[in-house]
């Protein structure tokens, strides 16, 4: 979706203003937001790409106004409540009226080292052979649907070189809508920096793109 | 005082944090002493010493080096760095007239395993905005200067893949050992925001 998430090549945000000795988490709330997060992904009701999703559909004037632990909490609060795990009554209250539906699947302490040393791996094995050949040119295709893409904005129309085949991955525009993993084989494109951008010296830019965003030229 | 006793001196986010831990764990779908182990983790356990382990033994073993070239997911994991977000690594190598920029324009992907969790910066629009565009900018906000002549290969991690940067490494530490090394990576040097530090 064209969000305020695609924030790539846009301007007026200001200096990055890097913080000397930065602490780790601003606030207090912080930590058991990420802990939070964290542990109602392992109930298993959504993939990274839905909560992704969720968290693209942000009003953008609140997206862009937000920290990103806020993000993540506001994300988090529509998927709990989309899911059935959560109510705006029981949030304004701060107290359950229904038992948890997963309550089974709760993470527990004892079981965090091992789900964060375990991950989530993406590359799935695939029948079909890339289409792409390494220094193949390919233009990104002019993809904006109202769904999930991990096709940043300004890459549309541009045409880069194929740099490396990344084998097969998990789509993420039907895995955050429960439409399945859909495995396609990824690539990492190459695109000069006056390509993209009429000017730039010196610059190119790498993303990796799934072959459905990409077409042969 | 019982958890029902609203608290008026509570900003907004830390009486909504509270509110929703306080649900979920009524319900049965959070421990709190798992929030407070994920917490200790990623303040204690991963961050960018990990990665400056990594990158202080490719500078001093070549094999490693290679390998980590070659297959950065099984030579990170070697060292016993592997997770979440850390599932399929890339390490991209600094060198004459290169020097690799990671950013995550769409959202904050970001090597955990090898650097912790990202810094408030790399999360928010002025950089995720800035860096595919204008990187030599950015660099300079760091303190960061390079010759005009060198190619700026900005990284925008828009699939799983996790980019980890190889800074050079600085001359006048011959003969230093990895741990010695490690000292000088900082973690932006692994971000590409600045070079490794001078000995």
């Amino acid at each position: 979706m064209n969000g305020p998430h695609d924030l790539g090549g846009r301007m007026g945000f200001g200096p990055i203003a890097p913080e000397a000795d930065e602490p780790l988490f601003h606030a207090e709330w912080e930590p058991r937001a990420l802990g939070i997060v964290l542990c109602c992904g392992a109930l298993g009701y959504w993939t990274i790409d839905e909560s992704r999703h969720a968290r693209e559909t942000i009003a953008h004037t609140d997206y862009l106004r937000f920290s990103y632990y806020r993000i993540w909490l506001t994300a988090l609060i529509e998927l709990l409540q989309r899911h059935g795990e959560l109510t705006a009554r029981e949030l304004v209250d701060g107290h359950a009226l229904t038992p948890g539906k997963r309550a089974a699947r709760r993470l527990d302490a004892a079981n965090v080292a091992g789900v964060l040393a375990k991950g989530g791996p993406t590359v799935r094995e695939v029948d079909a052979q890339p289409e792409f050949s390494i220094g193949a040119r390919v233009r990104v295709r002019n993809l904006q649907p109202t769904g999930h893409i991990r096709l940043p904005a300004y890459l549309r129309g541009h045409v880069g070189v194929i740099e490396t085949q990344c084998g097969a991955h998990v789509f993420p525009d039907t895995n955050a809508l429960h439409q399945g993993e859909q495995p396609q084989h990824l690539y990492t494109v190459a695109f000069d920096g006056a390509e993209l951008w009429g000017e730039g010296e010196n610059l190119s830019v790498r993303a990796d793109l799934w072959e459905s965003y990409l077409e042969a030229i | 005082m019982p958890h029902d006793h609203h608290d008026n001196d509570l900003d907004e986010m830390t009486a909504l944090t509270r509110a929703l831990e306080t649900v979920l764990v009524e319900k049965g779908l959070v421990d709190p002493a798992a929030i407070d182990a994920i917490i200790e983790t990623y303040s204690n356990d991963v961050g960018p010493r990990n990665g400056a382990a990594v990158v202080a033994r490719a500078w001093s073993d070549p094999v490693f080096a290679d390998f980590l070239a070659t297959d950065a997911t099984a030579a990170i994991s070697s060292m016993g760095f592997t997770g979440r977000q850390g599932e399929h690594m890339r390490a991209v190598f600094n060198g004459a007239g290169v020097h690799n920029l990671v950013v995550c324009t769409l959202c904050s992907c970001y090597p955990w395993t090898v650097l912790g969790l990202p810094p408030v910066w790399y999360k928010s629009p002025p950089y995720r905005s800035r860096a595919v565009r204008d990187p030599r900018g950015v660099l300079a906000e760091f303190g960061t200067t390079l010759p005009a002549e060198t190619e700026v290969r900005v990284w925008d991690s828009t699939a799983e893949l996790r980019y980890l940067v190889i800074p050079e490494r600085p001359a006048g530490t011959e003969g230093w050992d990895a741990d010695r090394l490690a000292a000088l990576v900082g973690r932006d040097a692994m971000i590409g925001t600045t070079l490794a530090d001078a000995p």
